[in-house]
């Protein structure tokens, strides 16, 4: 890994579209080699995603049913992370709670990303005084930090997976559009552009096929980097009540409440939900910063 | 410079403007206001002409425009107007807790200076060795481990440290003490938030310092100092460190803009009562005045920070040159 990461020259650059789109086993395999790291943060994804699809199959217990007669039980063999303050069992909640974080982190980064994407080609695209706007409305959203900016939309449209999927986007597309913008200034000046002007093709077109294609390297390396952050943003509005709303098995609610209540007579309710949210960023982040060293090797902001 | 200067001071203004605009619709967004809340917040029945009494009290029956117009006329001479909710000057709202935060934030900073240059230095000085991964996996745990985690485990760890050493559990005090009635109190209790967070924030510094070191070591007169026989640690201190600190510095200024939103979870987890806490209590109570006033210091604290970031460049670097 480290190899590649500070003599990008080789073979970074050359195998990287391959990297992404079809990618052969060979240079899946290759690739693997070179970012040990980064593909162990892969197969955490991976796992993570198994784990999601197949949680009503795995799961020992309902996650959402309570069990009045084995409320706080320690790990156990019939229990192995214990259960909850309303005997619910806490490795079901976990599993289930994959599914949650998922959807949360995939769909908000996807959306927040591929926005910003759009909104970054756009301003550097037209320029002049549509870009200076635009830039200074970036600027706005930018100064809101994150978490206050989705306590606003959480207060104005309500809590609920849909609204923290929202709320987690917003903040995301300004940080998108800024490094997208930057890359798509230096492609508006290339001559097939003025090409593709001449022969008349419209402003959309020329976006969206000769433009947006030119800066998939930003728009996937902000992306990634958004995964562990959404996951992360999840799991503090629903810790803070502002998000995933009870029964919905989540890792941050799961963290809220009861957990704090009795951290020192049952520990495992704090512990192991914890170590879900931190070993799936974990492997995100992983993840992430090896495609950027592939994609990228000298962009080192992550917005 | 002065030109720049002036320019960029003069460009915060829209900023902050839109700002204040987007703040002040936002707000009003929110199902709900202040008065029905406070008046029949409970589901008790209460007369609507009650709730119009109160909401032209609080002059919220007039034109939007003119509320707006009316607001920025304050700001801009610097008055906050009064929380809707507990009818005191914001001013006073914002300076009881604001010493809290701004303390917390300042020895999280410390921290992660503290921890972020020594440790991003010597991961970079033995590139690719145990302690080279060691910082690197501390750092991107650090990234990954939310902070209201790391604070609950920080509490676990005080209640059941202090059970086994002295028999009774010890937690620290809910009662915030400033630092010069009794600074042993005031340390005790704001430590441990301040690792919390602090611990995050290294880890982006530290990563930051860490691949800013490796590519300034590569420089030539990196090795023109080398071949002249210099010391190692001058080197490092006086050739190295001094230019790989531009992106590290713009990552401490960033994250200390950001501290004050990541302070919401933090406070929240040590039952602390900052600035963080009273933004989620402003919005929950619908308190238009005091959540505006609270995102438009935030916001200041942003601007300037970036204005701030730009003039430390120039400073660092003087080959950059605003114009």
């Amino acid at each position: 890994m480290a190899l590649s990461e500070h003599h990008p020259g080789q073979a970074a650059y050359a195998e990287a579209p391959d990297a992404v789109g079809g990618a052969t086993l060979r240079r899946v395999v290759a690739w693997v080699r070179r970012k040990p790291l980064g593909a162990a943060g892969a197969v955490i994804v991976l796992g993570m995603l198994l784990v999601a699809l197949l949680a009503p199959l795995i799961a020992p217990y309902d996650p959402v049913r309570n069990a009045f007669d084995r409320m706080h039980v320690p790990p156990s063999a019939a229990h192995w992370f214990g259960t909850d303050q309303f005997g619910r069992d806490v490795l079901s909640r976990l599993l289930y709670g994959a599914r949650t974080a998922l959807l949360v982190g995939l769909v908000a980064s996807l959306l927040g990303a591929s926005a910003g994407l759009m909104l970054g080609v756009a301003s550097a695209y037209f320029g002049g005084r549509f870009d200076l706007l635009f830039q200074r409305l970036m600027d706005i959203l930018m100064a809101f930090p994150l978490i206050i900016m989705a306590l606003a939309i959480v207060s104005i449209f309500g809590t609920g997976t849909h609204n923290v999927i929202a709320a987690i986007t917003v903040p995301f597309i300004p940080r998108c559009a800024r490094v997208v913008r930057a890359s798509a200034l230096a492609v508006r000046e290339l001559p097939y552009i003025d090409a593709a002007r001449a022969c008349g093709f419209s402003h959309a077109r020329i976006m969206l096929y000769h433009v947006a294609p030119n800066v998939v390297a930003p728009y996937l390396i902000m992306l990634t980097a958004f995964l562990g952050q959404a996951i992360l943003l999840e799991a503090s509005l629903s810790y803070l009540g502002l998000g995933v709303q009870e029964p919905t098995p989540a890792w941050g609610l799961m963290l809220q409440g009861g957990a704090e209540e009795y951290a020192e007579s049952a520990p495992w309710m704090a512990i192991f939900p914890g170590l879900a949210i931190t070993v799936s960023v974990f492997a995100f982040n992983l993840f992430g910063d090896a495609v950027r060293d592939t994609l990228d090797p000298r962009l080192r902001s992550t917005g | 410079m002065t030109r720049y200067i002036c320019k960029r001071l003069l460009l915060m203004i829209p900023t902050l403007l839109g700002a204040a605009l987007f703040v002040f619709l936002l707000m009003r967004l929110i199902p709900g206001d202040v008065c029905e809340l406070r008046l029949a917040g409970e589901g008790a029945y209460v007369d609507e002409k009650a709730i119009q009494v109160c909401r032209e009290q609080a002059g919220l029956t007039r034109p939007l425009t003119g509320q707006f117009v009316a607001w920025v006329w304050g700001l801009a001479r610097g008055d906050f107007g009064v929380s809707m909710w507990t009818g005191r000057p914001i001013a006073y709202e914002i300076g009881l807790r604001f010493q809290l935060s701004l303390q917390v934030a300042v020895m999280a900073t410390l921290t992660a200076v503290l921890l972020a240059l020594p440790l991003g230095t010597v991961a970079a000085m033995n590139q690719d060795t145990w302690l080279d991964y060691g910082v690197r996996a501390f750092s991107i745990a650090g990234l990954a481990m939310p902070s209201f985690w790391l604070g609950i485990l920080i509490i676990l760890a005080l209640l059941s440290g202090t059970q086994a050493l002295w028999g009774t559990p010890w937690m620290p005090p809910i009662q915030y003490t400033p630092i010069w009635v009794d600074p042993a109190a005031n340390l005790s209790q704001l430590v441990w938030p301040a690792l919390a967070t602090g611990y995050r924030y290294s880890a982006v510094a530290a990563r930051m310092t860490r691949s800013a070191l490796l590519e300034v070591l590569q420089e030539d007169y990196i090795r023109t100092a080398r071949a002249k026989g210099l010391a190692q640690r001058l080197i490092i201190n006086r050739h190295a460190l001094k230019n790989a600190l531009l992106p590290v510095v713009t990552v401490f200024g960033i994250e200390f803009a950001f501290l004050i939103g990541g302070l919401v979870v933090t406070e929240q987890v040590f039952n602390l009562n900052g600035l963080g806490k009273l933004f989620v209590e402003s919005v929950g109570n619908h308190d238009y005045t005091l959540t505006q006033a609270l995102v438009m210091l935030v916001a200041l604290v942003f601007v300037v920070t970036n204005f701030v970031i730009d003039l430390i460049y120039a400073w660092l670097d003087p080959r950059i040159r605003y114009g």
